[in-house]
């Protein structure tokens, strides 16, 4: 059974399609559950590390510290942090290479993801990856990959692994909107709905894949029935929302873990800044931007919450500012000071 | 303390831009993403954006300056509660990164500044015990040992591909794996080479041991991105944190009568990838010894089997464990006339070669390679010093084949033991046809073997 359900709180309307009617219960702006203070605040700090960071990426990048490509995540950020939020320990997270967000809501040192940015030895990937390709063992982090749709099977493949050890363990695969017209993605919706593997698609549909609309590359753009075909249930999200995310990666995760295989979450969202640093966004109109900006910011959702019902001061706002900008300066610091990599790693790393 | 704003890079080959048009001015306050230039690249015009909150203290730059140098100062943004007065106390403009090798360093030669790849000795063969039984086994049987003996001896490895389970295997390879290991263990796939080979590597990072098995590697064409890109590279990305232990096996080159698209030898394609092996056995006791420490090993390892050798008998050694090591030639037959390099099919050209050329009183010393990647120079190399002769035989494409690529090494580095020019033995450049005499003239030939063995010895 291929259902399509719709979680939204505030403005942006998930394109719920008649065919989605059917859903047995649906998140709307009434029922999307409402985050404690220390959710709340725990959301602020993760994502505003997110923003400040990316923007101090895209500093650097613009003083020749960062080269080649770099791709930020800046309006996005409730959705992996919505989604971390709901996780457990040993669940794997893998996706593309809008990357750095995952990073940190992994709990990935924001040093080691800005010195590999800045391809220095202290980096994640010891400067031998670079902004597409950091890693993490520890923190169950499987990258960082550079070729559209690749991470959809690898993470089909992790969850392939956890059904094999049958460890409860949930694989969280990410790609956006344009890597979904892949054919690998449905090659691997396909094992893992025979399968039943525990996996969560989630497609993070920021509207745009470069500089192509979603209106211009697909035929059917509401993502969370892409999985019909294959029996895979979906759920439209409202991705601006850290509140919706959580809600629904709570659902999904329960769904994975209680053996019913796969699930797809369409994410919607949006990136502020270009597909990457040298891209100038001629696509769409400053005036979408700054709509999606203004009225639908995820942080500043959090914020006007924290305010609203007294969890937070103007003044314990700004303690949290300045702690999250000192973290984001001393990572950058560390990143624009550390030594490049010895001339020796070029030959390490390639077998074991 | 006021804050350099400085002309960005924007892409990453721009050196400098035209600074087109300042959208904020002096005194203007600005929040962190407010937009307060553009700037005009070599490809496009961009929006620059503040990252700092502040007050707009002063505009270095006139708008409409052209040839603006990226990290040139352009503008100073003071704090909130700072005067204009602070500009004055303002840091220097920023060092260029130092990450930036100076132009000179840069001109040097690279044999200067590269340091050297570092040498990997591989262990030879072990030995076999005197009085050690030989048994008379076919290449299809050694490769289902080998995999049912890993498959005991590790319960993280498993067999995946089209037909490997239920159907006992399209080329009877995985014959009765499913019976002994179960369908977990023996996973039918649909077809869908690209998907499960990026299943199969997704397990692999996740510690798991895949075989992944490909029907032909014609079909892994599919997959190559996942072998290469995936599976190859994140050693290497992740700054030696995560690999993929993980074989893909399968039939390559050319079977019989099969058309274009099911007739390519891929060893050159996929020897040239740093980070992964590749195997091309010829007996089957390399196939098994080999395939075994091919599971065994935690990198990628391509296994590159073929269909006509899968019914050849060959005699195997009777041991509990038989682990061959990956990365050594064999000398399959001693002599000291002249040297063939061979590996899996090319060696039964080869093999008829050496013989007929025996009756004509040359004495050729035949190697056969096994790895493609790394390869055994060193052990081409001694035989070449001893032959001056060297001919190689291989069934793929000529062009950027696998001789040509022993041909130029054995050239850049025995050059003066070298008494002929290197001559190499490969299929015709053509894609393959199917008639079967056109087919019989695309391939090599033991004529065109030992007719190339004669003429390097100048006979």
């Amino acid at each position: 059974m291929a259902q399509t359900k719709s979680a939204s709180a505030s403005g942006r309307k998930p394109a719920a399609k008649s065919a989605s009617k059917t859903a047995s219960k649906e998140f709307t702006g009434k029922n999307t559950p409402e985050f404690g203070k220390e959710d709340d605040l725990h959301a602020y700090r993760e994502m505003l590390l997110i923003r400040r960071f990316e923007e101090k990426a895209g500093q650097l990048y613009g003083m020749g510290f960062i080269g080649g490509f770099c791709h930020l995540y800046i309006g996005q950020e409730a959705v992996v942090v919505g989604m971390q939020m709901a996780q457990q320990e040993g669940d794997q997270v893998i996706t593309a290479y809008r990357d750095h967000g995952h990073m940190l809501a992994c709990g990935m040192s924001p040093r080691g993801v800005m010195a590999e940015l800045t391809g220095r030895r202290g980096g994640l990937s010891k400067g031998k990856g670079g902004s597409m390709h950091m890693f993490s063992k520890e923190k169950h982090f499987y990258g960082g990959h550079g070729i559209v749709g690749a991470q959809v099977s690898l993470g089909t493949g992790l969850a392939f692994a956890n059904a094999y050890r049958n460890n409860d363990s949930v694989s969280v695969a990410y790609f956006g909107d344009g890597a979904a017209n892949q054919g690998q993605v449905y090659e691997s919706f396909n094992m893992a709905a025979l399968w039943k593997l525990p996996i969560i698609y989630i497609v993070e549909n920021n509207r745009y894949a470069m500089g192509t609309s979603t209106a211009r590359a697909t035929a059917q753009s509401n993502y969370s029935m892409r999985g019909v075909g294959f029996g895979i249930p979906g759920i439209q999200v409202d991705g601006m929302d850290v509140r919706a995310v959580k809600a629904a990666a709570d659902e999904a995760l329960a769904h994975c873990r209680s053996g019913k295989g796969p699930i797809i979450l369409e994410m919607l969202t949006y990136r502020y800044r270009g597909h990457s640093m040298s891209d100038p966004a001629k696509y769409r109109s400053k005036e979408e931007v700054q709509k999606m900006r203004s009225e639908q910011d995820p942080i500043e959702q959090v914020r006007n919450r924290l305010l609203e019902k007294g969890w937070a001061s103007e003044d314990e706002l700004k303690a949290i500012d300045k702690d999250i900008r000192d973290i984001v300066t001393d990572s950058a610091d560390f990143a624009q000071n550390d030594p490049e990599p010895d001339a020796s790693e070029l030959y390490t790393d390639i077998l074991l | 303390m006021p804050i350099d704003i400085l002309m960005p890079a924007l892409s990453p080959t721009m050196e400098e831009g035209t600074l087109s048009k300042w959208v904020k001015k002096e005194g203007d306050t600005v929040k962190s993403g407010d937009v307060i230039a553009e700037i005009e690249t070599d490809k496009a015009t961009m929006e620059v954006e503040a990252v700092d909150e502040g007050v707009i203290g002063k505009l270095l730059v006139e708008a409409g300056t052209e040839n603006v140098k990226v990290n040139t100062k352009i503008a100073i943004l003071l704090a909130e509660g700072e005067s204009a007065d602070a500009i004055g106390s303002s840091a220097p403009a920023a060092e260029a990164p130092k990450a930036e090798a100076p132009a000179a360093e840069e001109a040097k030669p690279a044999s200067a500044s590269v340091p050297a790849q570092p040498k990997v000795e591989v262990a030879a063969d072990p030995d076999i015990p005197a009085g050690t039984e030989m048994v008379s086994t076919t290449v299809r049987e050694a490769l289902r040992d080998a995999m049912a003996e890993e498959m005991r001896r590790d319960g993280d490895v498993f067999v995946m591909g089209e037909e490997v389970a239920e159907y006992q295997g399209a080329y009877k390879i995985t014959q009765g794996l499913l019976q002994e290991f179960g369908a977990k263990r023996v996973v039918d796939t649909p077809i869908t080479e690209h998907g499960f080979a990026g299943i199969g590597v997704g397990a692999a990072m996740s510690g798991l041991k895949p075989i992944v098995e490909f029907m032909t590697f014609n079909f892994a064409m599919q997959a190559i991105d996942q072998i290469i890109n995936s599976a190859a590279k994140t050693l290497y990305m992740s700054g030696g944190q995560m690999g993929a232990p993980i074989v893909f096996r399968g039939p390559n080159g050319a079977a019989a009568r099969v058309g274009a698209q099911h007739s390519q030898d891929f060893s050159s394609w996929y020897s040239q990838i740093p980070g992964l092996k590749v195997v091309m056995p010829y007996t089957a006791a390399d196939a098994k010894g080999l395939l075994k420490a091919a599971i065994r090993d935690p990198n990628p390892v391509v296994f590159l089997e073929n269909e006509i050798l899968y019914g050849q008998h060959f005699d195997v050694p009777k041991l509990d464990d038989f682990v061959l090591p990956i990365g050594k030639a064999r000398i399959h037959r001693k002599g000291k006339d002249a040297t063939i390099v061979s590996f899996g099919i090319g060696m039964t050209y080869a093999v008829k070669a050496v013989a007929e050329l025996e009756k004509e009183g040359i004495d050729v010393e035949l190697i056969d390679l096994r790895t493609i990647r790394p390869m055994d120079l060193p052990t081409v190399i001694e035989s070449v010093k001893k032959t001056g002769r060297l001919v190689t035989v291989e069934e793929g494409y000529p062009q950027n084949s696998v001789g040509t690529e022993i041909a130029t090494r054995v050239m850049q580095q025995a050059f003066d033991y070298l008494d002929a020019p290197v001559l190499t033995i490969a299929g015709k450049d053509v894609p393959m046809p199917y008639a079967a005499n056109l087919e019989k003239l695309a391939l090599p030939t033991v004529g065109e073997v030992v007719q190339a063995v004669k003429t390097v010895c100048y006979k």
